[in-house]
């Protein structure tokens, strides 16, 4: 569905963050993507939704393609009518706006009728009633969870063929986290939408994703389905924090070499 | 205590075009982050459309009155698009420069068209005031203040209830975010520009309509410093009372103090009244509260 073919993006026109980045999204998968802070996940996921060109980042080599169609530099709002939505990290929910109001925003693009749009707010309510209750209050004051629902809510309304989902789990507590990505599951299950997840909890990414990439430094260093990986033994001890050996004095000094390896 | 609410009354009837003014300049300011220095100009230029359209072609007035809105919007548009979309991402600074610029432009043309003189529109009401109890005010006035306080009706349902209104609510609170609802941005900027020249044309028509207009309409701007700094730079609200107060303390300075020092605090003691609010909130009445990130 979704190809990432050998990408270079510059920011600045100086800054090279992405080298020969390659990945592939199948249709109605949940595909992750793993890698320490910086190696250039957002930034693959702003290549993607066009969201690199606010940043005056630019994609200046490969190429990507959604459905055999190139979405090399387009704009956002063309990307987002081709049937990709990105959940951006931090959630970036209206703080202005009320809830409901953030909902119809987000509706915008699509220029549903009054009715329609009202039909598929009340869906999202239903998946999170929660929201409903919360309907008049300015998003700014919903709880982190009850922000990142919010987000999620968002992208549903335009009713994407794909979701790029930056961090979602960031900021929450343990016992939300498990519910969100249950949530995630489901939307990619029930409601067949493919899902691109970047994660820093590994653990639990690996657990409801069907293939996975990991990358360092602005290209991916390891792939393979999400069980393979989980059994890695590089990606065991790096990202799940299971260590095989567990002498915390060696641990250093096979990080420093392992590392190397990747780079 | 007549004399008061007479001075009160008429420092409304200004004060809301003030807050025209203020409301199209807050508009821009809010989606683009532009502090736009021709907010006085545009007013200019709406005046004089309406006078060639109404005393030069001598088109009924109500006609004149719609068609000089589109054309004050076009113009906005036009503007927008000539020499705003090219700046698009160009350091703040110059884009406020050539705000600067663009008032000075607009000026050369109205008067290379129209001269420096005052000029009259057709009266439409009769010159007769209407008697509200104690006081009087002309009718020109008053439909002056109606005209005013139902367009500030209509922003404020615009904004709720319209999709547009709300999308250019979002890309004031965070563009990016906004993008990524796939809100096209540039169309966003330019209605903005849009609303404000025709927000502020309004105001030109109604000032015209009142005291007639010269080149000098565009001093009207200055005025809206004071407004928008005592409202708070990006809120609405904060606008209309801002301009409503600047115009109601310059009626009553006018009124008090000017008899006693011969005149001129009046157009001092807006400017005043501004130091000393910033001096207490930084932000202004209504502003949002800003952390500088380091
Ligand atoms: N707008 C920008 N301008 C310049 N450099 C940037 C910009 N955005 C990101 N970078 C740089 O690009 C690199 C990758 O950043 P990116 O945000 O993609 O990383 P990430 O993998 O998402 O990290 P994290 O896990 O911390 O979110 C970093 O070194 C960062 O400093
Ligand atoms: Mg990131």
């Amino acid at each position: 569905m979704l190809k990432i073919k050998n990408i270079e993006v510059v920011y600045d026109d100086v800054i090279l963050v992405l080298r020969g980045m390659s990945i592939e999204a199948k249709k109605g998968s949940i595909t992750v993507l793993l890698g320490s802070n910086g190696a250039g996940k957002s930034t693959t996921l702003k290549a993607i939704s066009g969201l690199l060109k606010s940043e005056e980042g630019k994609i200046t080599d490969g190429d990507i393609l959604f459905e055999n169609r190139s979405l090399k530099n387009r704009n956002p709002e063309e990307i987002v009518s081709a049937g990709i939505f990105q959940v951006m990290e931090g959630r970036r929910i209206f703080g202005t706006l009320t809830t409901e109001e953030n909902l119809k925003v987000a509706g915008y693009c699509r220029k549903y009728g009054k009715k329609i749009l009202k039909n598929k707010i009340e869906k999202i309510y239903e998946y999170f009633p929660h929201l409903k209750e919360r309907r008049e209050i300015r998003a700014g004051y919903l709880s982190g969870g009850e922000q990142q629902m919010l987000a999620i809510g968002r992208a549903l309304i335009s009713e994407p063929k794909m979701i790029l989902l930056d961090e979602p789990s960031l900021g929450l507590a343990p016992l939300l986290v498990k519910e969100l990505f249950e949530i995630i599951e489901r939307i990619n299950r029930i409601d067949k939408i493919t899902i691109l997840l970047v994660e820093q909890n590994a653990d639990i990414a690996l657990s409801i994703g069907n293939y996975g990439y990991i990358m360092e430094n602005g290209k991916v260093v390891l792939e393979g389905s999400c069980a393979k990986l989980r059994e890695n033994e590089d990606v065991k001890e790096f990202y799940l924090g299971i260590s095989a050996e567990g002498k915390k004095s060696f641990k250093n000094v096979k990080h420093y070499r392992r590392r190397k390896r990747w780079l | 205590m007549n004399y008061f609410i007479q001075l009160i009354v008429s420092g409304i009837v200004l004060g809301s075009i003030y807050a025209l003014i203020a409301l199209g300049f807050v508009l821009i300011y809010k989606a683009t982050r532009v502090l736009n220095f021709a907010q006085g100009e545009l007013l200019m230029a709406g005046a004089y459309i309406a006078f060639a359209l109404t005393v030069q072609l001598h088109i009924p007035f109500w006609s004149a009155f719609f068609i000089a809105m589109l054309l004050c919007a076009l113009l906005g548009l036009i503007i927008e698009i000539l020499i705003l979309k090219p700046l698009i991402g160009e350091p703040i600074i110059s884009i406020v420069m050539i705000t600067i610029g663009l008032s000075i432009v607009l000026k050369a043309i109205v008067e290379m068209i129209w001269g420096t003189e005052t000029r009259v529109y057709p009266a439409i009401f009769s010159t007769q005031p209407i008697a509200l109890g104690a006081i009087s005010v002309s009718k020109s006035s008053l439909f002056s203040l109606v005209a005013a306080i139902t367009l500030f009706i209509i922003f404020h349902l615009f904004f709720k209830f319209s999709s547009t209104g709300i999308a250019m609510r979002a890309v004031a609170d965070d563009q990016q975010a906004a993008q990524s609802m796939g809100i096209n941005i540039k169309k966003i900027f330019a209605i903005s520009w849009m609303v404000a020249a025709l927000v502020a044309g309004i105001g030109g028509i109604l000032i015209g309509n009142m005291n007639g207009i010269n080149v000098s309409l565009g001093m009207f701007g200055l005025k809206v410093f004071p407004a928008v700094i005592l409202g708070g730079l990006d809120s609405i609200p904060g606008a209309i009372i801002g301009g409503i107060t600047i115009g109601v303390l310059e009626s009553l300075s006018g009124g008090y103090l000017d008899p006693l020092v011969g005149g001129g605090v009046k157009m001092v003691a807006p400017f005043a009244i501004l130091l000393v609010i910033l001096l207490i909130k930084p932000y202004g009445l209504f502003g949002t509260e800003e952390i500088e990130k380091v």
